[in-house]
């Protein structure tokens, strides 16, 4: 059993109380809600005659629902519409603080907590969304929720949860040029697989790490859950403190330097025991993109989809019917494979600084005649802050669509779809079988650099070709 | 579809019924019900809607349009099920349909935490017993006896000893699986915890 980690250090001091059943109740620092799993918590509360416990601990916003060409209300989709009132109208009746479009603070939920400052170390975190390990980028111990303990977060601030194991995932060496933290977690899902991280808690460590921006660091804890782990997490450093110094919520004055001195004390260290330590050269990763129907299926750009013998036993059942969907023949190059769609966004990679590194591939280039490409910004912050840079400008003038901020075809909630089995290369998060809108619909997982090589050329292709 | 559903209660300790199986690794919440079933303010219509990009897909010939299968109440699974997405739109259409447990080789953990909160038992076995389950229902009927209290399971043909964390085999014998309650009972602790916490007092704005 771990000891002595961040994450036993910070689960430690959220609990509540050992439950007859043998879980912990753990209290929830910071309760993140949106549109899509809040609506049937808060009617069960109702039904119980139940009120939020502490309603400053909750935060909202409207994310997956939200059309990103036209945001005039009411929404042209009724559903949606309904959606999104019904969450206003919870978050009035309850003392929500919500964050709704048009407020400057509006966007993905994922993105728009760190921004604010409301992610902090030493913080549990949850909501009702997978993607929720994103937050354990700043030492927080983050995870997702089904809606029956988003209701258990409001009525109690607690869950009843069995603690979770912890594996370090110790990544040696630096990230190579044109190499990005999408690939790097790409590539730990594809060798650890999606199922290893089932009952862990992952630990991002080491120097490749320590190199990453806040905002990569988020890509690679966002995807802990595609690879089975519930949290992910990186020890906070200077980085993460001077992330969140001066942000909106966070710790001002006096209450900034008590902050930083506990959250320095978080840390894993020489102490820490681990359930199990994995170690990988981040160097030797390189542009990574899926073939087939789960984020654990993918290879390097220059590789062959792999041949039924060379994969392990348990691998070969998914493997069949990755290639009978995605129209893939085995050995198969995945570079030049023709893109109808490019999608830039999502709560792995919306953010400025990967909107930068995709401007930086499409600047003076032409997005291909057969592709349809748009970007989304993760939040109305990020999609203000590349207009003052003149990355939106880059962006049209290549032939992109640029939208309003939202969750959009990363989970094809609203009208951004694929038709038909279009394929597309995508800085989304999951290439599960009709997970962009059509159900025979094919989805590229990449990095959003690489997805603006495949608008350029319109097919799949090296994006170091284009920094060079 | 099923006739009247009605939500399980209290104390879950036996659960008899038809097995019906699904054969896949990795099946994803997004299959389990498509994200644009997930527009909705409350979970009632879901039950029709379970695996239908699966079901249009195999006309007729999924396992859940199935003649045979449609009073079956106990899905058999292979490894890692219902992972992804945190959406309890999966369990909760699943259970719609008629599912009152699950056995398999393995879940994924969001999913077995909400099958939890809305009283589905997930029991594993290893893979090499699923999968003489699964053939075993390509050919008959198999109506199992699920006994958490003794983690067994009983049919006329076959009998083996399941596995369940014990946790969650307590929380559904003593009724606790439905936790608002349970918390509840700990408020005092929970307002000390909440007053012991550091960060609590760093943050004024807003929070």
């Amino acid at each position: 059993m771990s000891q002595d980690t961040l994450f036993d250090k910070v689960w430690d001091l959220h609990k509540v109380s050992s439950l007859p059943g043998g879980s912990d109740q753990i209290f929830i620092g910071l309760h993140l809600i949106h549109e899509v799993t809040s609506p049937q918590a808060f009617g069960a509360l109702k039904d119980k005659k139940l009120k939020v416990k502490f309603p400053d601990r909750t935060v909202a916003t409207v994310d997956h629902i939200v059309p990103t060409d036209n945001q005039s209300r009411p929404f042209k989709d009724n559903l949606a519409e309904q959606m999104i009132e019904t969450l206003e109208k919870n978050c009035l009746e309850n003392k929500i603080r919500f964050f709704n479009i048009g407020s400057g603070n509006q966007g993905i939920v994922h993105v728009v907590a760190p921004e604010l400052g409301l992610t902090q170390p030493g913080m549990t975190i949850a909501c009702g969304d997978s993607h929720t390990s994103t937050h354990g980028a700043f030492g927080s111990i983050a995870f997702g929720i089904g809606t029956s303990q988003v209701r258990d977060v409001l009525a109690t601030q607690t869950l009843a949860m069995n603690k979770l194991k912890v594996r370090q995932i110790w990544c040696e060496n630096k990230l190579s040029k044109g190499v990005y933290a999408k690939d790097l977690i790409l590539h730990i899902i594809n060798i650890l697989g999606v199922k290893a991280g089932v009952g862990f808690a992952y630990e991002f460590a080491g120097p490749a790490i320590n190199e990453l921006s806040m905002e990569e660091r988020m890509t690679i804890c966002n995807m802990s859950i595609e690879g089975g782990a519930r949290c992910g997490y990186i020890n906070p450093d200077e980085k993460t403190f001077s992330y969140i110094k001066n942000k909106l919520c966070a710790p001002k004055n006096e209450h900034w330097d008590k902050a930083l001195r506990w959250w320095k004390t978080l840390k894993s260290d020489g102490n820490s025991i681990y359930d199990d330590v994995i170690k990988l050269d981040a160097s030797k990763v390189e542009p990574t993109v899926t073939w087939g129907i789960t984020p654990g299926q993918s290879i390097s750009i220059n590789q062959q989809i792999p041949l039924l013998d060379d994969l392990s036993p348990n691998d070969k059942l998914v493997a069949k019917e990755a290639y009978e969907y995605m129209s893939f023949k085995p050995g198969q190059l995945i570079k030049d494979t023709p893109v109808d769609v490019c999608f830039i966004g999502s709560c792995t990679n919306g953010r400025i600084s990967d909107l930068r590194v995709a401007a930086k591939v499409l600047e003076g280039k032409k997005v291909s005649k057969n592709v349809k490409a748009f970007a989304v910004p993760g939040s109305e912050k990020v999609a203000n802050e590349a207009k003052q840079e003149g990355i939106d400008q880059i962006f049209k003038d290549s032939g992109f669509q640029w939208r309003e901020p939202g969750c959009s075809m990363c989970l094809a909630m609203n009208s951004d779809k694929l038709i038909g089995n279009q394929v597309s290369a995508s800085s989304s998060n999951r290439n599960f079988k009709g997970r962009q809108g059509s159900p025979s619909g094919r989805t590229l997982l990449m990095s959003p650099a690489m997805v603006a090589a495949a608008a350029i050329n319109g097919k799949v292709s090296d994006v170091r070709e284009f920094i060079n | 579809m099923k006739s009247e559903f009605t939500p399980p209660i209290g104390k879950i300790s036996n659960i008899n019924g038809q097995c019906i199986s699904l054969i896949g690794d990795d099946i994803d919440t997004d299959r389990i019900i498509p994200a644009r079933f997930l527009k909705c303010v409350n979970f009632d219509s879901l039950g029709e809607s379970v695996f239908e990009d699966d079901r249009k897909t195999l006309k007729g010939k999924h396992p859940f349009d199935l003649e045979e299968n449609k009073k079956a109440s106990i899905l058999i699974v292979n490894s890692n099920f219902g992972c992804g997405s945190s959406r309890e739109h999966a369990p909760q259409a699943l259970m719609r349909w008629g599912i009152k447990a699950i056995i398999g080789e393995s879940f994924a953990d969001i999913f077995y935490s909400n099958c939890i909160a809305i009283g589905i038992p997930c029991l594993t076995l290893p893979k090499k017993v699923i999968d003489e389950i699964q053939n075993y229902c390509c050919t008959r009927f198999l109506f199992l006896e699920i006994d958490l209290k003794n983690s067994l399971a009983k049919s006329k043909d076959l009998n083996f000893n399941l596995e369940i964390k014990e946790s969650s085999r307590k929380m559904f014998l003593s009724g606790e699986w439905d936790a608002t309650s349970t918390l509840l009972d700990n408020k005092n602790l929970i307002e000390n915890k909440f007053n012991q916490l550091p960060y609590i007092k760093f943050n004024t704005n807003l929070l």
